[in-house]
């Protein structure tokens, strides 16, 4: 009875597995390495249709082929450079998330740092200019000295 | 001087801010300009049975112009297609992209058919040769099979006729 039970137990579990819906298609990739390979590569690719995600992020069309295609490039055997060009020799240096240092993304490098620079170099003469004037302006003449000290002597002794 | 600096920085925002108003980010300029077009073999949509490759091409100037039959802008730029091969000595090959071969040819009956050939990319291999991120998307490709020019999204009639039209008679005339 016990085993019966057992058994129509274990036919429901395998029968409810093997009809369960399949995921979403793996055509040539479900070696976990692989996977993993591919979203490592996929996670520093940008999306074209939705400019702001990660191939491996968006769910648009054109990233999941591209996904797939990462899986088959990775069972071709190709390096993941060689894979980076595959995908910048159609889709050009946008696609990268880490772009190229190269004369036209020099701003785009060093336009942050430019900034920084020319930010210091302001505050360092505001800064400048301020002690200057302060500098100018903290002597006092005699009378307003001796008005000063009347004030705080008349202040102490009041409290 | 120095209380015209901020002055000096708000216009320079505001010469930075007024260009980037006027870009598109979903253009992103194509590789594959001035490059040999990517090999495609790719049977007929009407015809699976025969296959066009792209060395067959070789020694035409055409256009190669991605479309589906699920891709709405495509519905605009259509008719513009059409009335341009209509009047005017030109190859225009399709690129059926992602699509099923019923619907494609039913569109293309609706339509008006304006390809000397509709290539059939069923799983969208040749797109992503192409760089194709966004149907539609127009290649023009000369005699000697190099790519010359690219438009991303429908093409309207005052960019056939100021740029894309000019651009292939001036290719035509290559030898």
């Amino acid at each position: 009875m016990m085993k019966n039970l057992l058994l129509a137990g274990l036919m429901f579990f395998v029968l409810g597995v093997s009809t369960a819906p399949a995921k979403e298609a793996l055509p040539v990739g479900d070696d976990p390495v692989v996977q993993a390979r591919m979203m490592r590569l996929a996670t520093v690719l940008r999306c074209l249709v939705c400019q702001n995600q990660t191939i491996a992020d968006s769910h648009a069309d054109l990233a999941s082929d591209l996904r797939n295609q990462i899986v088959e490039l990775i069972h071709q055997g190709k390096t993941d450079s060689e894979i980076m060009d595959y995908m910048t020799e159609r889709y050009g240096d946008f696609v990268l998330y880490r772009p190229p240092m190269k004369a036209s993304t020099l701003l785009l490098w060093f336009g942050p740092l430019l900034l920084v620079v020319i930010g210091g170099a302001a505050l360092y003469r505001s800064a400048q200019d301020r002690q200057r004037n302060s500098a100018d302006e903290t002597e006092l003449t005699l009378e307003q000295k001796r008005l000063a000290d009347q004030f705080l002597n008349r202040k102490s002794s009041e409290s | 001087m120095s209380r015209f600096w901020p002055l000096a920085i708000f216009f320079g925002l505001v010469a930075f801010l007024y260009v980037g108003l006027h870009r598109d980010p979903h253009e992103v300029p194509s590789p594959l300009l001035g490059k040999p077009a990517p090999a495609f073999a790719l049977t007929r949509l009407d015809d699976p049975s025969t296959t066009i490759t792209k060395d067959q091409l070789l020694g035409h100037v055409y256009m190669l112009n991605v479309w589906a039959s699920w891709c709405v802008s495509c519905r605009d730029e259509h008719p513009v297609l059409v009335e341009y091969v209509r009047k005017h000595p030109v190859e225009i090959y399709g690129l059926d992209y992602k699509d099923t071969r019923p619907e494609a040819v039913a569109w293309l009956e609706q339509l008006g058919n304006p390809y000397k050939a509709a290539l059939f990319d069923s799983d969208g291999r040749v797109g992503i040769d192409y760089g194709v991120y966004g149907v539609p998307e127009t290649f023009i490709i000369d005699k000697k099979g190099v790519v010359r020019y690219k438009q991303t999204g429908p093409i309207s009639p005052e960019v056939l006729m100021n740029t894309l039209a000019p651009m292939i008679e001036n290719l035509q005339k290559e030898s």
